[in-house]
């Protein structure tokens, strides 16, 4: 009797020490993320200036003698670059989704879903990887297309999981409905299916787009980087291009403090346009799910 | 006039515009997105393929075996080539920084999943997600301008000069303290996988049954009880899925890791000292990669570092898909 109270005494006790342990592991996981958060919104909003959206960066001596410098060419660079590894991804990851859920006794679906998975898990410097053998190669240069290239290659895989998975999440009732009233099946899919998930196959397009705006590893042998402005845009894709990534890399292990001073700059815009993406992500998710 | 002659033309064929219409236009809409299904097949397969050709002349000249047991690394001179630092880099950082996040990690989860009330919850799970979306350069920034030197003037160096001073046999196992090297890479690493272990440790435990629960309950067991014998056990197979997919993240984790190991190619490796890892030497050395051998050799270890995602990758599948009793969902 005496043994058994004082047994689911220690039980309580050791209930409430896990329970502080639980707590205290959330906070000391928390703890690095608001720091880093904080260094790098101070940081960065002091390190921003007019000059930074409206310069072009050019060599190391600019900046050391204090003439004005800038990342303009590196966001539009950003820009040409994630557009152009969208309008690549988007269509091929939403094929490949509807082959998923739409033919889903296909015989190439078991292959294809594994080999998606396993694409999916590839670290993404191999996709870089993969599109400088493909594209830099037979080009002979480094390129904004080849960017775009290995950046599809971060999106495709993610954009065919979500396109699958908001298309099943349609009942098949609405595909049966539109067959019984006489519409050919691609129709089916393409004006009742995917109008039906057009919030979940954005969704996944936003989120395939914010993973593959922050990857640095796949764009610095493929877009490889530029100081200076290209003479025209078209330079931007056959040619090599700044991205923000991969230049907050190359300003970050740069050896010069105005540098470092600007690559804290490009972080904040970096991390704002990240998280713009994903937090529309979640809110369309939410409006869906409302 | 116009409105007429169509109408007029549309009833002739209309029978076999109508079947062209559903019958060809159903066979190409199946044809496209086979051909856009095969091309992600292609890409996967094509990944491996590229990555063993262009290796092949490293494999070739050191044997695939030899060129994972070589040591040396060294483009400049000798040029012979040897994975093994950077494949022993790898599977260091990246299993320490495993061990190092899976409790907190688990703890987080079950938190979310078992204790935090509705708000407090959102909140963290928010939270915990924001990790996974900071850009790794941006987490490398702050690793490399705020985290390393702090590490060497709070934690290194007064561990080094103690050790210089009580056991100077410690000094080569513990490294040259310049804050920038294993330890700095993989305590970061490991803030950076906590999210993957996270979410789907804790999708796995919110589909425990509630009747799973109750059971212990009903047989008298604390909260804590609970969760150790009732929840855990039943959604284990999501939690090492999740920890194998975290390994697999960390193992090709490239640009924190990049700016903080120190990168430095050739054994002996030390817990603070310099080191390298399968990405961080390609990010390195790739663009300033001259001669074909060493080019080659890049690519060779791309294609280790293939296979060995590959292997983890395949074994958190096949963990979800046996061990799961909840058949616990990849994200």
């Amino acid at each position: 009797m005496i043994q058994g109270t004082k047994s689911i005494n220690r039980r309580r006790i050791n209930d409430r020490i896990m329970f502080g342990l639980l707590v205290l592991s959330t906070v000391v996981v928390m703890t690095p993320l608001l720091i880093i958060i904080g260094y790098v919104v101070i940081n960065g909003f002091n390190a921003l200036s007019i000059d930074f959206f409206t310069q072009e960066l050019g060599s190391p001596a600019r900046a050391m003698q204090g003439r004005p410098t800038g990342l303009m060419h590196t966001m539009l660079g950003t820009i040409v670059v994630d557009f152009m590894a969208l309008i690549i991804a988007v269509p091929i990851g939403i094929g490949a989704g509807i082959m998923l859920s739409e033919y889903p006794d296909h015989k190439l679906n078991p292959v294809l879903r594994i080999m998606n998975d396993t694409l999916n898990g590839m670290p993404a410097i191999l996709k870089g990887m993969l599109a400088f053998v493909l594209v830099v190669k037979p080009m002979g240069t480094f390129s904004g297309l080849a960017g775009g290239v290995a950046l599809a290659f971060v999106m495709i895989p993610i954009v065919a999981r979500t396109t699958e998975s908001a298309l099943m999440a349609i009942p098949w009732a609405i595909r049966e409905a539109g067959l019984a009233i006489g519409l050919p099946r691609w129709r089916v899919v393409l004006s009742t299916v995917m109008p039906a998930a057009k919030t979940g196959l954005v969704t996944g397009v936003l989120i395939a787009f914010a993973r593959a705006a922050g990857e640095a590893a796949p764009l610095v042998f493929t877009s490889f980087g530029n100081n200076y402005m290209p003479r025209n845009w078209t330079g931007m894709i056959w040619g090599p291009v700044d991205t923000l990534p991969q230049r907050l890399y190359s300003l970050a292990i740069s050896p010069y403090k105005e540098w470092h001073t600007m690559g804290w700059a490009a972080g904040i815009v970096l991390l704002t346009f990240v998280i713009i993406l994903f937090v529309a992500a979640r809110l369309l998710t939410r409006k869906k799910n409302s | 006039m116009d409105n007429k002659n169509q109408k007029a033309s549309r009833n002739i064929s209309s029978i076999p515009l109508k079947a062209i219409y559903r019958w060809l236009g159903d066979r190409i809409f199946l044809v496209v997105a086979f051909f856009l299904g095969l091309s992600i097949i292609l890409l996967a397969l094509g990944m491996a393929l590229v990555l063993y050709q262009e290796g092949s002349l490293s494999f070739k000249e050191f044997g695939f075996f030899g060129f994972m047991r070589g040591s040396t690394w060294d483009p400049g001179v000798t040029l012979t080539f040897g994975a093994l630092p950077f494949i022993f880099g790898t599977v260091v950082t990246s299993v320490f920084a495993l061990a190092i996040a899976f409790f907190p990690a688990l703890a987080i989860a079950i938190f979310l999943a078992e204790y935090a009330p509705r708000w407090i919850g959102g909140v963290i799970e928010n939270l915990v997600n924001l990790i996974a979306a900071i850009p790794s350069v941006v987490v490398g920034i702050w690793g490399i301008f705020v985290f390393a030197p702090w590490m060497r003037e709070k934690v290194y160096m007064p561990l080094w000069s103690w050790s210089s001073e009580n056991a100077p046999a410690l000094e080569p196992i513990l490294g040259n303290p310049i804050g920038y090297g294993m330890t700095t890479a993989t305590i970061i690493l490991a803030l950076m996988i906590i999210p993957f272990i996270t979410a789907l440790a804790k999708d796995a435990m919110r589909q425990v049954p509630k009747e799973q629960r109750e059971a212990a309950y009903g047989l008298g067991a604390t909260r804590w009880e609970v969760i150790r014998m009732a929840v855990i056990p039943y959604a284990r197979g999501g939690i090492m899925a999740g920890a194998i997919l975290a390994l697999g993240r960390a193992i090709g984790e490239t640009m924190a890791v990049a700016m903080l190991i120190g990168n430095k190619n050739t054994f002996p490796f030390s817990i603070f000292g310099p080191a390298a890892t399968m990405p961080s030497v390609i990010i390195n050395e790739f663009r300033e990669a001259v001669g074909n051998l060493h080019l080659s050799s890049l690519m060779a270890i791309g294609f280790i570092l293939f296979i060995i995602s590959l292997a983890v990758n395949l074994l958190a599948a096949y963990i979800t898909r046996k061990i799961s009793i909840t058949g616990g969902k990849i994200l």
